[in-house]
């Protein structure tokens, strides 16, 4: 029952999207304001809500994907106590999510921003009674606050420089603008981004974040909030292209992001946490995308990835859920035989990450490259190509190891394995159909296919100041040359794919303990010790900080003064006690005293 | 009647009342026999009552003879209820003494 409302509401605000999206494409975009928020001097805020073409490609996203993995997970958690909790939880984080694309100012934004982190939190350390995945909540908690601070700080100075948080008041006054001021702005909200879409210096809690349950990750952790970044950069391209400093930072930042977790991804044995990695290092790809000016090639890459992430993790929670709960990949192999569906799925979204020909993965992804090579240059579209291959190296690897071979688990799980209910697997199915033909929104130009760049003239429609949303990226490339970039990538994707079956087809390539590994695998396989570098550069001295300041200012600062005057109320109390000893007699010398002494100040 | 009162000055009323008070003041402060510090309390009382009688006269108005009945009645019952007090005392300690009321402190 709960499921269904759950999911039915999902399922509703999804039709209501399809709606939308027929009224934006018929008449423009919508936009209401609700009720006045607040005023202060001459800044006022709304709450108001814009539903453009932009918004409402992200609520198809969120409201159809998310009615997909609300339907999983009625089977995945069927058996979980917390199963109210989750279904509250998952509602509320689409309708933070749907809070923070829909609105007309940042301040909606930022509202939707922290909903989204806060059902992050609560979803991460869903089954809080492990210490562990309480952990990982507070981290992500914590690092993406780092982030907000920067949205934050970034919200501030577009209100000193514009005077307004309204999309159209700002984009409006853009022209006039101090380029030194945007770039500060774009800065900021970079930060702000980083943070919530997981990219370098910020990006450990993603990973840790695979404690919560597994449609948490695919829903929160791969599909939508992580992409919440790329959506906020997307929607203020009009700051960032006047600032080509801050585009820099954030083509950098991707690319370092995408190849450093791809290399981290070759050596994870957890099946979730190579997924995690993968997720960074495409949103990492993303950011290479929007630093090249090339915000369509992102939100395309934002929705095929949304597509085939969602089933990877769905099929691996599906693994998971046959398993009981094995999440080492070590432990499984020859799952083919025992789960047909879920292999076949798997398949399917990992060709599709891979970049195999004419899936939804090979059209995003070969837009990215495309526009690194003609605005970076061929060192920038080596490099993104780099963490390509290795994309489809440690997929595929996940692939083999997991669902080819023998079967290396207990005899008990082998009694246990079995194929998901159709509560499940149809889910994955829908989701293994979207990523085959995703890519089809948005085919590049030269290879005159049907539908042809729609989704960038659909995303370059006008918005509410009549200038298109989301301008399209000129690549000034030959057809021959795209040709063979494509060519290039999709080649060393396919000569990976097919390479990595031999290898890890045989026992002896099986990925080893932990302990034993090696050199600079060894290196890789604890994650460049990123976490450790970070516990010991932040939050060791933080904790001895607080350990400090506890001792000194909080027990014998706080804690002193308060028990000071309680001692001394109680010592006063002592002396004056001594007045009343229950003698009548004094009393009444007291009393008499007393009134004689009145009498006395009256009279005279 | 009323001339030959008035023929007594109004403060030799007030002087005789107030050294009545003080001799009750003095009683309650200074015996510790219970029956003496009630009838102490009288005195005091009494006091009051003809400081109120003789300016009552002097001004021609009634208001504080009724006060002084008032007095009387409440006078009246202080001393029952105070003598019955007294009594259960005296049964239980076989004394009058107030300062062993004490023992009711703790």
């Amino acid at each position: 029952m709960v499921g269904i409302i759950g999911a039915g509401s999902l399922l509703a605000s999804f039709l209501l999207t399809v709606m939308c999206l027929n009224q934006v494409g018929a008449s423009g975009p919508i936009q209401s304001t609700l009720y006045h928020f607040m005023s202060i001097d001459r800044l006022s805020l709304d709450f108001g809500f814009l539903v453009d073409q932009l918004s409402v490609w992200m609520m198809m996203i969120i409201t159809g994907v998310g009615f997909l993995i609300h339907v999983y997970s009625i089977g995945y958690m069927h058996d979980d106590e917390g199963f109210y909790k989750f279904f509250a939880y998952l509602n509320l984080f689409v309708f933070s999510m749907l809070l923070l694309v829909m609105g007309d100012n940042f301040l909606m934004l930022f509202f939707g921003w922290e909903g989204v982190g806060l059902c992050s939190y609560l979803l991460i350390g869903f089954w809080y009674t492990n210490r562990d995945y309480g952990t990982a909540a507070r981290k992500a908690f914590i690092m993406n606050r780092v982030g907000d601070l920067g949205l934050l700080l970034g919200m501030f100075f577009i209100i000193k420089t514009f005077g307004s948080l309204a999309y159209k008041d700002v984009f409006a006054q853009l022209a006039g603008a101090d380029p030194a001021m945007v770039t500060v702005i774009c800065l900021l909200l970079f930060v702000g981004a980083m943070g919530k879409s997981a990219q370098i210096p910020l990006y450990t809690w993603l990973p840790d974040a695979m404690a919560g349950p597994t449609p948490v990750s695919a829903l929160i952790h791969a599909a939508t909030m992580v992409t919440a970044g790329v959506y906020l950069v997307t929607r203020c391209n009009g700051l960032f292209s006047m600032s080509p400093d801050a585009m820099h930072v954030v083509a950098i930042v991707g690319l370092v992001t995408a190849v450093f977790t791809a290399i981290i991804g070759l050596r994870q044995n957890d099946i979730k946490k190579v997924l995690a990695y993968s997720t960074v290092s495409q949103l990492g790809l993303m950011f290479l995308s929007l630093g090249m000016g090339a915000y369509v090639s992102a939100m395309f890459h934002v929705t095929t990835h949304a597509f085939f992430k969602a089933l990877l993790f769905l099929s691996a929670g599906s693994v998971i859920h046959g398993m009981g709960g094995e999440q080492d990949i070590r432990n499984m192999g020859g799952l083919r035989k025992y789960m047909p569906v879920t292999f076949w799925v798997f398949l399917i979204g990992t060709f599709a990450i891979s970049g195999f020909p004419l899936l939804s993965g090979f059209f995003s992804k070969d837009e990215i490259f495309a526009n690194t090579y003609a605005h970076g240059g061929a060192i920038w579209w080596a490099m993104a190509s780099v963490s390509a291959v290795l994309t489809a190296v440690y997929m595929c690897r996940l692939l083999y190891v997991t669902f080819f071979g023998e079967f290396r688990g207990t005899e008990e799980q082998r009694h246990h394995i079995h194929e998901s209910p159709s509560v499940m697997t149809i889910p994955l199915m829908v989701l293994a159909v979207l990523s085959v033909v995703g890519g089809l929104l948005n085919t590049p130009h030269f290879m005159h296919l049907p539908g042809s760049q729609w989704m960038a003239h659909w995303l370059a429609g006008n918005g509410v100041n009549g200038t298109p949303i989301v301008p399209m990226a000129e690549v000034h490339l030959s057809a021959s040359t795209e040709w063979s970039l494509m060519s290039f990538t999709t080649a060393l994707a396919l000569l990976v794919i097919v390479a990595l079956y031999f290898v890890y087809g045989k026992v002896a390539n099986l990925p080893v303990s932990d302990q034993k590994q090696t050199g600079f695998t060894k290196v890789v396989a604890n994650k460049f010790y990123v976490d450790e570098l970070y516990n010991s550069l932040f939050v060791k001295p933080t904790e001895a900080l607080s350990k400090f300041l506890y001792q000194y200012a909080d027990i014998q600062g706080v804690d002193g003064v308060v028990n000071g005057v309680g001692t001394g109320v109680s010592k006063l109390g002592a002396i004056f006690r001594r007045l009343q000893n229950g003698n009548i007699e004094y009393y009444l010398i007291g009393m008499v005293v007393g009134a004689a002494l009145l009498f006395l100040t009256i009279f005279i | 009647m009323l001339e030959i009162i008035k023929t007594v000055p109004i403060e030799y009323y007030l002087l005789y009342s107030t050294v009545l008070f003080c001799i009750g003041v003095f009683g309650v402060l200074t015996r510790r026999n219970a029956i003496i510090v009630l009838m102490c309390v009288e005195l005091m009382l009494n006091a009051v009552n003809l400081l109120l009688a003789a300016f009552s006269t002097y001004l021609g108005d009634a208001q504080g003879q009724i006060m002084v009945f008032f007095i009387m009645v409440v006078a009246a019952a202080e001393a029952a209820v105070g003598l019955g007090i007294l009594v259960m005392i005296y049964r239980n300690t076989k004394s009058t003494d107030i300062s062993l009321l004490d023992r009711l402190r703790n």
